[in-house]
């Protein structure tokens, strides 16, 4: 538990120590803020039904998800691979199932702190419309875990595709290669238009868009719940995996 | 008992790194692994430190064997890469006190220790500076500063000095020297006078095998040829080259010019011969100038050399 916490801390920390941090909550602030501006001008329009999360969800949001995922995970294990200290660490007496959750809950932590400044437009929202009650905290709730479960599924993936190479870049194009393929299945299952078929279904079991666009209108769930999880658990079993072969490769 | 390897081997694909080597090491020794690159030295090391198993035969530290009880054996081996990696964006300071906590140490053991070897490792003027702001010498500190940390009943370097300076070499040797007062120390090195100097024990290793294994000292007696000698002398060469062929004691010479009037004698006596009051006599009796008398001892490079050379290079010669 000691090394698990000392590790997190060591990796949170080092997001901050390096650039790299602060470009990527710098890009989710922008994202975050490009997407406020247009939510306002929607709402100065037309009155509308849905709830401001939602509105807020057809700005940015995957885009910083996509990209931002990538970045973050992909120093985890391809740069201590790649400057030894991968050596030292693995010869101190850590389990690899406790670098692989430290890394993991540390990009995950990250991940979501990456989320406040929405948090902050929205609180400033509802300050300035002095109690309309334009969302209601179940709602908010309901979205922010969404936006948890959703990052344990591209975080997890990214752990997984920087514990497979040496090289950052090369880690990030597979992390982004398997995020994109989530984001696109919900889109490749509208052709085939009928709910009918194995392959329709599995692409709409998989469409994280879609279980996003619930979790913002405030339904959440058990499906999601499960789905993210299981998906989580399984890219962090395989990192675990892929750690532990260098002792059979 | 401190490290007991028997018929260790280590293969990565297709290739054999390590090949049936046993040796083992007793508690408060420094040995030295010697070896040219791809000798099988970092395998080793990797090994003894839990950071890959081996393919077949056993390893234990301190009673524990590497593979079942890894945790444990972790606990008592303080290890230093090749290349020494540490995290450059960290501060000494904060660095050791990261690796004592992973490593299980408690708060205030933490903040003892990680006084204790800043002072032990000359760091505590650098305890605040960013790691990858310092010079090669200060990194190399700070890694052995990491192995330390935890008090480590067996220390594990491997090529320590590489890449130093001469006077960083130097402190960085003397620093070994001294924690083979309180602890076993393993260290990898294709640098003769480093083991030579810091070492009780050296073993040889080419092409994962080991070859020898003794003191520097049994290692150079084995060669058989102390008494090897230099001699200038000045006298004319024709008396000179009777003189040596005629000289019982003596296996061998050779002859070559030197500056001026004298000429270099290299003189390999029979074994057990002293030659040095037998020319010394010889000079007076004759009535040459002697300018140099001096004995050439084997160092460990020619054991070594001989050892490791490859087969072909060597039928070449």
């Amino acid at each position: 538990m000691q090394a698990y916490l000392t590790l997190t801390r060591r990796e949170l920390g080092s997001f901050f120590y390096s650039w790299i941090g602060y470009v990527v909550i710098g890009g989710a602030m922008f994202g975050t803020g490009w997407s406020f501006v247009a939510l306002l001008d929607r709402l100065q329009g037309e009155p509308t039904l849905m709830p401001l999360t939602e509105i807020f969800l057809d700005g940015c949001f995957w885009l910083i998800v996509l990209f931002s995922a990538p970045i973050i995970t992909m120093r985890l294990f391809a740069l201590e691979k790649f400057s030894g200290t991968f050596e030292t660490l693995m010869t101190t007496p850590v389990s690899d199932w406790e670098v692989v959750l430290a890394k993991f809950t540390a990009a995950l932590i990250f991940y979501m702190f990456m989320w406040l400044p929405l948090l902050g437009c929205i609180t400033l929202l509802n300050y300035f419309a002095r109690g309309a009650n334009l969302l209601d905290p179940a709602t908010l709730g309901s979205a922010y875990s969404g936006i948890f479960l959703i990052g344990c599924v591209y975080m997890s993936a990214g752990c997984l595709a920087s514990a497979l190479t040496r090289n950052q870049i090369v880690a990030a194009m597979i992390s982004f290669a398997i995020g994109l393929g989530f984001f696109l299945a919900g889109f490749m299952a509208g052709p085939l238009d009928t709910q009918e078929g194995w392959a329709a279904q599995t692409l709409n079991c998989v469409s994280v868009v879609s279980q996003m666009k619930d979790f913002a209108r405030g339904v959440v769930d058990s499906r999601s719940i499960i789905f993210c999880l299981t998906t989580c658990f399984f890219f962090l079993f395989l990192t675990g995996r892929v750690l532990e072969s260098r002792r059979w490769r | 008992m401190m490290i007991d390897v028997s018929n260790l081997s280590k293969s990565y694909t297709g290739n054999n790194a390590v090949k049936d080597v046993s040796f083992q090491v007793e508690k408060g020794e420094i040995v030295g692994l010697l070896g040219p690159n791809g000798a099988g030295k970092s395998t080793t090391m990797r090994i003894l430190s839990c950071f890959i198993p081996a393919s077949s035969g056993t390893a234990t530290v301190a009673g524990l064997d590497v593979f079942t009880q890894a945790d444990e054996v972790r606990r008592r081996i303080g290890y230093m890469p090749e290349n020494n990696p540490l995290h450059p964006d960290m501060r000494v300071r904060e660095y050791l006190k990261f690796r004592a906590r992973l490593k299980g140490l408690g708060r205030s053991r933490t903040r003892e220790r990680v006084d204790a070897v800043l002072t032990q490792c000359g760091l505590e003027n650098e305890s605040k500076r960013i790691i990858g702001h310092l010079s090669k010498g200060y990194k190399q500190r700070v890694g052995l500063a990491d192995a330390l940390v935890h008090e480590p009943e067996l220390i594990i370097l491997d090529e320590p000095t590489i890449g130093l300076d001469p006077n960083q070499i130097r402190s960085v040797r003397q620093l070994i020297k001294d924690l083979g007062r309180r602890h076993t120390v393993l260290l990898s090195s294709h640098i003769l006078p480093e083991v030579e100097m810091t070492c009780n024990r050296v073993l040889i290793m080419r092409e994962g095998r080991i070859l020898a294994a003794d003191t520097p000292e049994n290692l150079q007696k084995a060669l058989g040829q102390n008494g090897h000698l230099i001699a200038e002398i000045a006298a004319p060469l024709e008396e000179l080259k009777t003189c040596w062929e005629q000289m019982p004691e003596l296996a061998h010479y050779t002859l070559s010019a030197a500056e001026g009037e004298y000429f270099r004698c290299a003189l390999t006596p029979s074994v057990g011969e002293d030659l040095r009051p037998i020319i010394f006599a010889l000079v007076v009796e004759r009535g040459w100038r002697l300018r140099e008398l001096s004995r050439v001892r084997h160092s460990l490079e020619e054991v070594y050399i001989r050892l490791t050379r490859p087969e072909s290079e060597e039928e070449a010669l």
